[in-house]
């Protein structure tokens, strides 16, 4: 399948089943909103060295808000939900609750299953912490020097997918950078996040290493500059560079959507192929098959 | 289920059986032989009301000048209670789901120990309303009640927990003994608000002279109030953008109790 000049490579992407939450952080003006969502989405980049993977959604209006304030969209993933509260109670506690004027609230409201994350943080208040329900939510009110963090006592949580992909291979640097830019504007999508930074990830990796203690070590199959000395290469010869985007998603349909919309900005004349990294489909549970994928796309 | 009231008790008339849950798959005739009481006599609800249809998706309306009917909703659980005109005391008292909405005024004791649901009184309440009985600690331990008018002394007396909305005045002694819980008065507090308080939050959207026991904190926006206020605009209260996102004064007490209640007091510019 070619797409301009581009060929789509007939292979498979192969994702993950994971569990993931949605955090909805407002704050007094969207620039701490940001601030506080910046930080609490630092080093999540890769579940392996991370221990969760995490991204802005996207901005919210006031309207949009618990709070009517301006907020701020937060998708955070792991392989547990277990997982996930553990680092909600880190990040939300070091990250959202010393950021100025934020409130955090769960965005997935509807979901059956819950962690445990305000319960836990409300210790922080030394016994001048108060609860308030409404509703069946019950909110937590700690008192700090600003004035009171607001925090959800519960946030859902639900199966979600990590790691679909896929990997631009052009002729050069500008092309596959220009053509990576240009796809995560348009994959930003509801229900999705791109974990690395700017959505973008040049160290892609295999599985294992020469090194015991590693569990993942350079694609080196994909590095231009190991296509004469390693075992094998994947890459044509007029392709110098490789990016590679990879896009987690609270359900499959986004993240195939999030992949067809960016794999379409991508294709252009210099960028060779588009492809995508799998382990033979022996350990995701989910294959997102490029073409199926781009059926429908010009 | 409709039921119209054709003849005006002359004395209070309890009619614990009026809910929703408890007339669920009765006929009109089963329904008009429930037993009442008027004053200590026994009656039955067909010498009081009309009936009509069946209970159907656990909706129940009244109709009438009901303010000398008692204890209607009482135990209420689930499903729907929609009544046209006033009522008297005890409405919804002890409920534990459901909602019941009120066209008129009523009386005193709304809502009183009711641990879930919802009670929406369009026009003024009575005294007590979502407290504790006389010798008992605790009131309302949970649910909603939205009053649109004003109510009388002791609102949310020994609170434990739950919402109370008053869009109007509240009399003396609110919040009275509460434990935690909120209580919202759009209006003018009355007198000694917050005595005997444990925890919980009253807020007014007016000055209030409080209690020496009281302490001021601080002047701020406290966020959870906007998600209350919020809420409260959402159920069709009318609340003010300046109440949602103005400074409140927070005063602590009650000092002779454990020190940790609060009142809010909206400060205007």
């Amino acid at each position: 399948m070619f797409i301009k000049s581009t060929e789509i490579i007939d292979t498979f992407a192969e994702a993950f089943g994971m569990w993931g939450t949605r955090v909805i952080i407002t704050a007094e003006t969207p620039k701490w909103a940001n601030a506080a969502a910046r930080a609490m989405t630092g080093f999540a980049t890769s579940v392996i060295g991370c221990k969760c993977e995490a991204g802005i959604e996207r901005e919210l209006l006031p309207e949009e808000t618990p709070d009517g304030r301006a907020g701020v969209s937060v998708l955070l993933f792991a392989f547990s939900a277990k997982g996930i509260e553990a680092r909600l109670v880190e990040r939300i506690g070091q990250c959202v609750m010393t950021c100025p004027t934020t409130a955090c609230y769960n965005g997935l409201p509807e979901a059956t299953e819950t962690v445990n994350v305000g319960g836990k943080l409300r210790y922080f208040g030394d016994g001048y912490q108060a609860s308030k329900m409404l509703g069946n939510q019950r909110l937590w009110r700690i008192p700090v020097m600003e004035g009171e963090f607001l925090i959800d006592e519960s946030f859902g949580v639900q199966p979600a997918v990590g790691g679909g992909n896929f990997l631009v291979l052009g002729e050069n640097l500008k092309i596959t950078l220009d053509a990576v830019e240009e796809a995560v504007e348009v994959m930003k999508i509801p229900n999705v996040i791109l974990p690395f930074p700017d959505g973008v990830v040049r160290s892609g990796s295999k599985v294992g290493s020469k090194y015991k203690a590693l569990p993942a070590s350079t694609n080196d199959a994909y590095c231009p500059s190991l296509r004469g000395c390693a075992p094998k290469t994947d890459l044509p010869e007029n392709v110098s560079c490789v990016l590679e985007i990879v896009i987690d998603g609270l359900n499959e349909a986004a993240v195939a959507e999030s992949m067809r919309l960016g794999i379409q900005a991508a294709a252009r004349e210099g960028v060779v192929q588009i492809t995508a990294g799998n382990y033979g489909g022996n350990l995701g549970q989910y294959h997102l098959q490029l073409h199926k994928i781009m059926q429908g796309a010009s | 289920m409709k039921l119209t009231l054709h003849t005006q008790p002359e004395v209070p008339l309890e009619v614990e059986v009026l809910n929703s849950t408890q007339l669920a798959d009765k006929t009109v005739e089963e329904v008009a032989a429930l037993t009442v009481f008027h004053g200590n006599r026994e009656q039955l609800l067909g010498d009081f009301f009309t009936v009509e249809g069946k209970v159907k998706d656990n909706q129940l309306e009244l109709e009438g000048d009901l303010s000398r009917v008692k204890l209607i909703g009482l135990g209420m659980s689930e499903g729907t209670l929609k009544i046209t005109g006033s009522v008297g005391a005890h409405l919804g008292a002890e409920m534990t789901g459901g909602e019941i909405v009120v066209s008129g005024d009523a009386g005193d004791w709304v809502g009183r120990e009711m641990s879930g649901g919802r009670i929406t009184i369009k026009g003024n309440a009575g005294h007590m309303v979502g407290s504790a009985v006389r010798g008992a600690s605790m009131g309302i331990q949970g649910g909603e009640i939205i009053i649109y008018g004003n109510a009388k002394n002791e609102l949310g007396n020994g609170m434990r927990r739950g919402l109370i909305a008053v869009g109007g005045n509240t009399g003396d002694f609110t919040g009275v003994n509460m434990k935690a819980g909120t209580i919202i008065v759009l209006g003018q507090l009355g007198q000694r608000s917050g005595a005997g308080m444990v925890r919980g939050t009253i807020l007014s959207t007016n000055h209030a002279q409080l209690l020496p026991t009281f302490t001021y904190n601080t002047t701020y926006k406290p966020t959870f109030l906007k998600n209350i206020l919020f809420y409260l605009r959402k159920l069709g209260l009318p609340i003010e953008d300046a109440h949602i996102n103005g400074d409140y004064q927070r005063w602590s007490g009650d000092s002779i109790e454990l020190n940790k209640g609060e009142v809010l007091l909206f400060v205007d510019d």
